[in-house]
């Protein structure tokens, strides 16, 4: 643990009076999420890369099953590596990481219940209303 | 990578591995996360809340898609622009797109240079951040322009399915306002940044309190979310 913050304010309430002084001393404060810049770029080419190949998809005219698998492929991967890389979930303490990444997962059940909803409405408005009379 | 990072001092146990080390920090006194400072734990609980507002606007949306017996407008011919005489289909949401995956780029640059706390260079790429929102919020702008103009209103459209519209404009209406708010808060933080409230320890106009480079992080979170949520947009609502 070298970086551990240290946070001065507390023990120096005279600081903000000599605030035009302490520009030039570097404060001894928050070092957070030092990554190396390289990093980021990789990622944002990435990035780049795998909206080019979601956009060909489409440009392609690709269908039915490969065309939702590519598409849900290229998303998840795009959302893993901004979660990861550019909101630094990658480094962050487990205890963060569940709180905030479990609770979306439990959307899936939402979305299996309007699935069902959905193919009986659905039923419904072919039995009823769109039989030709 | 293994190792997490220390953004907020006091006392900070050290981690268990694995999940003995989320039942000791979840069953430990006063606070479960021990490294992340309140502003960071309250922007990603804040994102938590807004993942299941644009969960449910997806949810209809699929619900209605999934629901009606008239067939649902081609998005790929729907938001086609005809450049230089060419057809091309989605191209204006594809750079829309590249525009705002740049500005994440850009966002997650700023973010590494606030903490070297290198002023200008952080408030340069906050702006350029900044510029890049506009720029998708302009284009949008213009999106909706072309879609009312044609004839696209929330109860109907010239081409199918009359969910098409009110799916549409609640979804990316609700987008282009997060990125909206998102430019203006990125303004007034590359303010502070470029004014220096950072290293004088400055107190801030309306809390009183002095602020931090972390504020930039926090900024990013925010910006990154609004990035991700437009990857979902982009996958289920234009390519699907």
């Amino acid at each position: 643990m070298t970086n551990v913050a240290v946070h001065l304010e507390a023990q120096q309430p005279s600081l903000q009076t000599h605030a035009h002084d302490a520009i030039a001393a570097p404060a001894a404060h928050e070092k957070g999420q030092q990554h190396p810049i390289k990093l980021y770029l990789v990622v944002w080419g990435w990035l780049f890369v795998l909206s080019a190949c979601s956009y060909l998809v489409d440009y392609f005219g690709l269908h039915g099953y490969l065309r939702w698998s590519l598409i849900l492929l290229f998303m998840m991967l795009k959302a893993g590596l901004i979660v990861a890389v550019f909101m630094h979930m990658a480094w962050e303490r487990l205890a963060l990481v569940y709180a905030i990444l479990l609770p979306p997962v439990l959307v899936l059940v939402f979305v299996a219940i309007m699935v069902f909803e959905s193919d009986y409405t659905h039923l419904i408005r072919v039995l009823f209303f769109a039989s030709p009379t | 990578m293994a190792e997490t990072v220390l953004t907020n001092p006091g006392k900070s146990p050290a981690q268990t591995a694995g999940w003995k080390g989320i039942a000791a920090d979840w069953s430990s006194d006063q606070r479960a996360f021990k490294n992340v400072s309140w502003g960071k734990a309250m922007m990603w609980i804040f994102l938590l809340s807004d993942t299941f507002i644009f969960s449910c606007f997806l949810l209809s949306y699929m619900t209605a898609r999934m629901s009606t017996t008239v067939p649902w407008p081609n998005p790929s011919e729907v938001f086609a622009l005809t450049i230089g005489g060419h057809h091309i289909p989605l191209i204006l949401i594809a750079i829309m797109t590249f525009v705002l995956i740049s500005s994440s780029g850009t966002m997650a640059m700023a973010v590494n240079f606030g903490y070297r706390r290198d002023r200008v260079k952080t408030a340069v790429l906050m702006l350029v951040t900044a510029a890049l929102g506009a720029t998708f919020v302009g284009m949008q702008a213009f999106e909706w322009t072309k879609l009312i103009m044609e004839g696209v209103r929330p109860w109907e459209n010239p081409w199918g399915a009359p969910q098409f519209g009110a799916s549409f404009f609640m979804i990316t209406g609700f987008h282009g306002t997060h990125v909206t708010f998102g430019v203006i808060f990125l303004i007034a933080i590359a303010r502070k940044v470029w004014r220096g409230d950072f290293d004088v320890a400055r107190r801030g106009f309306f809390t009183s309190r002095k602020g931090h480079y972390e504020i930039v992080e926090i900024m990013g979170l925010y910006w990154h979310f609004v990035d991700l949520v437009w990857v979902f947009i982009f996958a289920f609502f234009y390519l699907w």
